[in-house]
């Protein structure tokens, strides 16, 4: 099996920790993992914004579709490549690439997806010993269906002290663009997602997706609140020779 | 008022501005907040014992997909048999038609005051202004409708229209404008119901014509159905002379059965009850039972122009449940008022530039983060998500924005091949001087939130390096 991991443009650019940690976890899992350099983004944060940009699909497409699995560690980009790519290559009058999109869309998965899906484990042999609450980010609930599988990898982390975010199905108030277009009620959402954080009295916020802890993070940043953000990669990765941090 | 009536207050409702001042109404935040929260919850457990909801999603996605593809022919069968049954049916092509013909209709009665049951189309199209200006008093019977007409408010949620007040604040609004209210009136929610009932009783058993809307027009029958919570509904479509109604075009159902569907989606949907306390159906005339003359307009004002959009068509089989409000993250913290038109929240944000053209609302389809619970809760499965992105997109193609569009081919221009995108990496370092600061319009997000400390070096620099 030829497995490429599509890093994501918001995590090759700000985040280079959580795709270390997705090639980690699959070199230990005993993948072969590929990182074509000609990537860069899925367009959704174009498309989210109402900009279709086809060039963006076409280079997916081309840069992935030899490979057999595509795995990348964000929910809410992998939506996008299921749930976008064929219409923005339709609303540019190219049937050929929708075909082409939804081939390629089929063959790629969210990083639980895939380690429980494809890989069959929900144990990766992790070491994490902290105190951490899991956001299930709206994409991966709603969009992707990725069910509990993120929080079965993190229920056999050894040494997690896992505790249950209240309130967790309620979106975090990112949305992308949505945060500067709107950014009264951005904050608002956030401020709500943050005091549920606060109340598990974590230590950790944890999520499938970089923006959406991208924004928590920097909300609780500003209020110098004492929580840090990993994504779920960060924590499957952790081991007790080389811990997260 | 436009041709379109009230769909949208003003042109262009500036969601964002609104946005900003209904966030810092702590009381406003509460009351929307509680009052979701209640029906939201209700709705949950009801979906929860009933095995066959995602069957029954299907099933009325399914019959309304069937209705707005052979619209033309359910329409002409609607004419047909409720006229044949006594019923007199009147076509109105936008708002000012459909006032126009129903205010001649109320004039022909004599009549100078009607009694109103609650309806999304008839506050679409502004009709109580509408006939005000004839010199006819509609009286609203919905008591949240009541509650926002004394106040001179305007509805803020499809089903509960008041939901942004709190009993205190009814009380003060029965007891400044409501003439006949009790002199002692305290805020206790009986005292407040008993109040309201009184002042409406009166108007029930004085006024000769009443003006409804409906939730679905029967085209094998020519029936109209009605359903509500409170039997003022059924008081004004059973006492009066003269029964007009207005009803959307899209609001028909092909046969009595297909009922069955609805009335199981509806009230779990709307009020979270399993059944509808009050469903009355009427069908043209009955001799010498309810209303004698009985009048149908049925209102186009732009629904014909949402058909034509292949993938906002969808938006049409709503059943204005308003499941998708009451989830909706972004309606909880900024209510209905926000929104600037008639149909608030997710649902609205996409039926409304679908009834007006996204050029005069082209804000409504960015009022969401695209979290996609309405999608999940909508009884007929309307992807409010993906319409949203194809609304976005028709909005970006219908005005340029100078700099936002010059930033968005920036982008896309440094991600087309890998040398520019490596080169706009390093970029990325500057990040870590306007963490807490960032200029225009960054600073949108750096006034609540930090951004992140740039990275040592990005992801392909260390895989390129091992």
């Amino acid at each position: 099996m030829r497995v490429a991991l599509f890093a994501t443009c918001l995590i090759d650019a700000l985040f280079p920790d959580a795709g270390k940690a997705t090639v980690q976890i699959l070199e230990r899992l005993g993948q072969r993992v590929e990182f074509p350099l000609e990537q860069t983004c899925c367009g959704q944060m174009h498309a989210n914004s109402g900009y279709f940009e086809p060039t963006l699909v076409k280079r997916y497409v081309d840069t992935f579709e030899g490979y057999d699995a595509i795995v990348a560690p964000s929910a809410s980009c992998v939506g996008a490549i299921h749930h976008q790519h064929a219409m923005i290559a339709s609303a540019a009058d190219d049937e050929a690439l929708a075909t082409r999109a939804r081939q390629t869309a089929d063959k790629t998965y969210e990083l639980s997806q895939f380690l429980t899906d494809v890989l069959d484990t929900d144990d990766v042999g992790a070491y994490f010993p902290h105190r951490v609450t899991y956001h299930p980010t709206c994409h991966s609930l709603r969009m992707l269906h990725v069910g509990d599988r993120p929080q079965r990898l993190l229920k056999n982390v050894k040494g997690i002290d896992l505790v249950e975010l209240p309130r967790n199905d309620e979106c975090c108030g990112f949305g992308g663009t949505f945060s500067i277009k709107n950014p009264d009620v951005s904050a608002a959402m956030l401020a709500d997602k943050m005091e549920a954080v606060i109340e598990t009295n974590a230590e950790v916020l944890c999520a499938g997706d970089r923006s959406c802890l991208m924004h928590v993070g920097g909300g609780l940043d500003r209020i110098r609140a004492g929580i840090r953000t990993l994504h779920l990669a960060e924590i499957l990765a952790s081991t007790d020779r080389e811990a997260a941090r | 008022m436009n041709s379109q009536g009230e769909v949208i207050w003003t042109d262009d409702p500036p969601f964002a501005q609104n946005a900003k001042q209904a966030v810092h109404n702590s009381q406003l935040r509460r009351n929307v907040r509680n009052a979701t929260a209640t029906i939201r919850q209700r709705r949950a457990g009801l979906v929860a014992e009933t095995p066959d909801w995602q069957e029954l999603r299907h099933a009325g996605a399914a019959i309304k997909d069937d209705v707005l593809h052979h619209l033309d022919d359910y329409l002409t069968q609607f004419e047909r048999n409720a006229t044949a049954n006594g019923a007199h049916v009147h076509w109105a092509n936008h708002a000012d038609e459909a006032n126009q013909i129903v205010t001649a209709l109320v004039k022909q009665t004599g009549q100078t005051e009607v009694i109103k049951v609650k309806s999304m189309a008839t506050q679409e199209i502004g009709l109580v202004d509408a006939l005000a200006q004839d010199g006819i008093t509609a009286h609203e019977t919905d008591l949240a409708e009541l509650i926002i007409q004394l106040s001179h408010d305007k509805p803020s949620h499809i089903v509960v229209p008041a939901l942004h007040r709190n009993r205190a604040e009814i009380r003060e609004i029965f007891a400044k404008h409501m003439p006949d209210a009790p002199q002692d009136l305290t805020d206790d929610p009986h005292e407040l119901a008993e109040a309201a009932r009184l002042h409406l009783r009166r108007l029930f058993l004085k006024t000769k014509t009443a003006i409804s809307g409906a939730n679905f027009a029967i085209a094998e029958t020519g029936g109209l159905l009605v359903a509500e919570s409170e039997g003022n509904g059924r008081m004004c479509l059973t006492l009066p002379d003269t029964l007009i109604s207005v009803v959307g075009i899209e609001k028909l159902i092909p046969t009595f059965r297909d009922l069955e569907v609805f009335l199981q989606l509806l009230p779990r949907s709307s009020t979270g009850e399993r059944m509808n306390p009050y469903n009355s159906i009427w069908t043209g005339v009955t001799e010498n039972d309810g209303p004698q003359q009985v009048h149908i307009v049925l209102l186009d004002n732009g629904r014909t122009n949402a058909l034509k959009d292949t993938t906002g068509r969808q938006a049409l089989r709503c059943i204005r449940c308003a499941a998708c409000l009451n989830v909706c993250p972004v309606y909880e913290r900024t209510g209905g008022h926000a929104y600037g038109a008639t149909y608030p929240g997710p649902i609205g944000a996409i039926l409304t530039p679908l009834l007006v053209g996204v050029e005069h609302a082209p804000q409504l389809p960015f009022a969401s983060s695209l979290c996609g619970a309405c999608y999940e809760v909508c009884p007929v499965e309307i992807d409010i998500p993906t319409v949203l992105v194809k609304l976005r997109h028709d909005a970006v193609k219908a005005k340029p924005h100078r700099a936002e569009d010059a930033t968005f081919a920036a982008a896309a221009s440094a991600m087309s091949g890998r040398r520019r995108w490596t080169a706009a990496l390093k970029a990325a370092k500057a990040m870590r001087f306007i963490r807490q600061a960032a200029p225009p319009p960054l600073n949108r997000w750096t006034r609540t939130r930090d951004l992140p400390a740039p990275p040592a070096e990005p992801f392909r620099e260390w895989w390129r390096k091992r």
